[in-house]
């Protein structure tokens, strides 16, 4: 328990972690991610992976949507050319896996930057349809330039070696995982303390003004979709590894619906929402299946609707959320941590 | 030739009929500024219900229409009396997520209620082709253009000349000015709603009737965003053309190029040139350029 926070000063006042009690529980946190793998079985670890490189697709999708405001359609696309430009500097190239993370990063970075050129004259629902026709154009390169990229069959690559060390399991691959998911938090939690962040959230408020106050909005803009494709590239090259294998089923326009789904559901401008946004979107379908997969061994006819309830359960959650909590998860969390604050004394 | 004038009529029939799903899209957006990305389902549930209501009851079509239309315009009014009520004043993307959350519930639904097989309705029209000269047209095709053309004429004299339909205008051009007048525009929501569930709906019969119904017909409403970006979002007029541009090019597209990319290239051709018009008319070919005020 702690109570009321007094800054004196301004770096206090802009500080990550305010106060003793957060880097404490920060800690513990570490400790835990640190010694999950230990404990958990394959299953978890697996699962753990997933919601990991997740995480940083979708706080790549949170600097665009939730802090510049700039909605894009096209998320699962940009995963997608940093999984697929992984693939290919790996297997052609025999580049090592170290090389492959920053530089699928930047070649996903260079497509967002061709996608958000034209953002400063398409404003709102235009720019948004045409990041959707970037999905669709990406996705259909995926699928017909077969001699880069295999076509529908795709492409297997071998596991990831890191200084000839050989990441073949789920195990090793999850400090990996790890490692990029802190690295990817951090800066993002930090970017908003700096100039350029700040100047996102102006563009994301009112982007008239944010130029009347000396923001160059094409500048900027194309920053956001220059960071946003460059996580969502490593996110991507991470995805690849870790299955060892590409196809474009991994990313359809339903993938970039299921990441906006994690921004809104997690909370919009918030680093904090993405994560929970991304871990609740990874385990949420999970949970359903195995409730289902129960139902189904009591009512064998069930196994028909195993698909489409999924469906209607996702889309009952994103307008439940929506019209009852459309601040999200982050909200949420905080609700619960003010809670706890003053507990038990509340008043 | 013959293949070139044969592609642009089949193609500018084609595009009639996206032209009434299009005109369902613009009606809502017009009215109440979203983006209705459950408009592919709309369409889908339609489908289903006509399929359901000729197949089961074996009602004859001059009673299915009518039901479909009730169903539909119930539909369009339950969505945005429960749920789009109230994300009035939500900014742009959490609106789209909704309408995306409510094509998810709704293809889910229909997966439940009817499976996912695929089902061909009993033939609505007679099955002769139509000959023009050279050109052949599917019966189809040739029938549920004109019906497409008599629903969006009926809806554009409804918009010019009906009081529900001058409100609705009234509406869309300023909201407060319409409330002054004693218009009620949370009505208008509803019934801009209902009405573009109905167009959806309509053009969901005429799409099945061509092609079969299946839940992954709302796919086709994917399309409707190159045509109402063409045209400008909030234009009818844009609506209807960009249909026909749509439908041609992306004819015009399958037709030729096809063969050289085994497919595809007919649902993809109608984005690329949507990012063309977009760069070089942000706003579409008749949307309204907004001028934004601090």
């Amino acid at each position: 328990m702690h109570i009321g926070d007094f800054k004196e000063t301004y770096s206090s006042d802009q500080a990550v972690f305010i106060n003793a009690t957060s880097r404490f529980w920060l800690g513990v946190l570490f400790a835990v991610l640190f010694l999950f793998p230990f404990v958990a079985g394959d299953y978890l670890l697996f699962m753990a992976n997933l919601a990991g490189i997740t995480i940083i697709g979708a706080v790549g999708l949170n600097i665009l949507t939730g802090f510049t405001g700039l909605i894009s359609l096209g998320h699962a696309a940009f995963i997608g050319v940093g999984g697929y430009t992984a693939a290919i500097l790996s297997t052609r190239f025999d580049l090592p896996f170290l090389l492959c993370l920053p530089l699928s990063g930047l070649m996903a970075a260079f497509f967002g930057i061709i996608v958000g050129g034209p953002s400063l004259r398409l404003k709102g629902l235009y720019l948004c349809i045409a990041t959707l026709a970037a999905q669709l154009i990406l996705e259909f390169v995926f699928v017909h330039w077969e001699s880069l990229t295999g076509g529908i069959r795709g492409m297997n690559i071998s596991p990831p070696q890191i200084f000839g060390y050989v990441l073949d399991n789920d195990f090793k691959f999850y400090f990996v995982t790890l490692v990029m998911v802190i690295l990817c938090v951090t800066f993002a939690r930090n970017l908003f303390r700096t100039r350029v962040g700040r100047a996102f959230i102006a563009i994301r408020d009112r982007d008239i003004s944010a130029e009347l106050m000396g923001i160059n909005l094409l500048q900027y803009k194309t920053y956001a979709f220059a960071l946003s494709s460059f996580m969502a590239g490593i996110s991507g090259c991470l995805w690849v590894n870790f299955l060892k294998t590409v196809t474009p089923e991994h990313f359809p326009l339903m993938e970039s619906v299921r990441y906006l789904a994690m921004v809104i559901v997690g909370g919009m401008g918030s680093i904090l929402g993405s994560i929970l946004g991304a871990i609740f979107m990874t385990i949420v379908p999970e949970l359903i299946s195995t409730f289902l997969g129960f139902l189904v061994n009591i009512f064998p006819t069930a196994m028909s609707f195993l698909f489409p309830l999924q469906q209607v359960i996702f889309g009952l959650l994103i307008v439940i959320f929506l019209v009852f909590e459309p601040h999200g998860l982050a909200e949420i969390w905080r609700r619960i941590k003010n809670y706890f604050h003053l507990w038990p004394f509340e008043h | 030739m013959d293949i070139f004038l044969q592609l642009i009529t089949s193609g500018f029939l084609v595009g009639g009929i996206y032209a009434l799903i299009a005109l369902g899209f613009v009606l809502i957006y017009k009215a109440t500024n979203i983006i209705n990305f459950a408009t592919g389902e709309f369409m889908m549930i339609g489908a289903y219900i006509f399929y359901s209501l000729m197949v089961y009851l074996k009602l004859s079509p001059f009673i299915g229409f009518p039901i479909v239309i009730i169903c539909a315009a119930l539909l369009g009014f339950l969505v945005e009396r429960l749920i789009l009520r109230h994300m009035l004043g939500q900014p742009n993307i959490s609106i789209i997520m909704v309408t995306i959350g409510l094509g998810s519930i709704l293809l889910g639904l229909a997966e439940i209620i009817w499976g996912s097989s695929f089902r061909s309705f009993p033939p609505l029209f007679p099955r002769k082709p139509i000959i023009l000269g050279e050109i052949v047209l599917r019966s189809n095709l040739f029938y549920g253009f004109l019906m497409a053309m008599v629903v969006v004429v009926v809806f554009l004299l409804l918009f010019k000349y009906a009081k529900v339909g001058v409100a609705m205008r009234a509406t869309a051009n300023d909201q407060m000015a319409a409330f002054s007048m004693g218009i009620n525009v949370k009505t208008m929501f509803t019934i801009s709603w209902a009405f573009g569930a109905i167009a959806a709906s309509l053009g969901g019969i005429i799409i099945g009737n061509i092609g079969g119904v299946q839940p992954t017909l709302g796919h086709i409403g994917l399309k409707i965003f190159p045509i109402v970006i063409l045209g400008g979002l909030d234009s009818i007029i844009g609506a209807v053309l960009g249909g026909f541009i749509v439908g041609i090019v992306e004819n015009l597209a399958g037709g030729y190029l096809d063969p050289y990319f085994h497919g595809g290239v007919k649902d993809l051709a109608p984005f690329v040139v949507l990012i063309f018009i977009l760069l070089i008319k942000p706003h579409g070919l008749f949307g309204t350029k907004e001028i934004e005020r601090l």
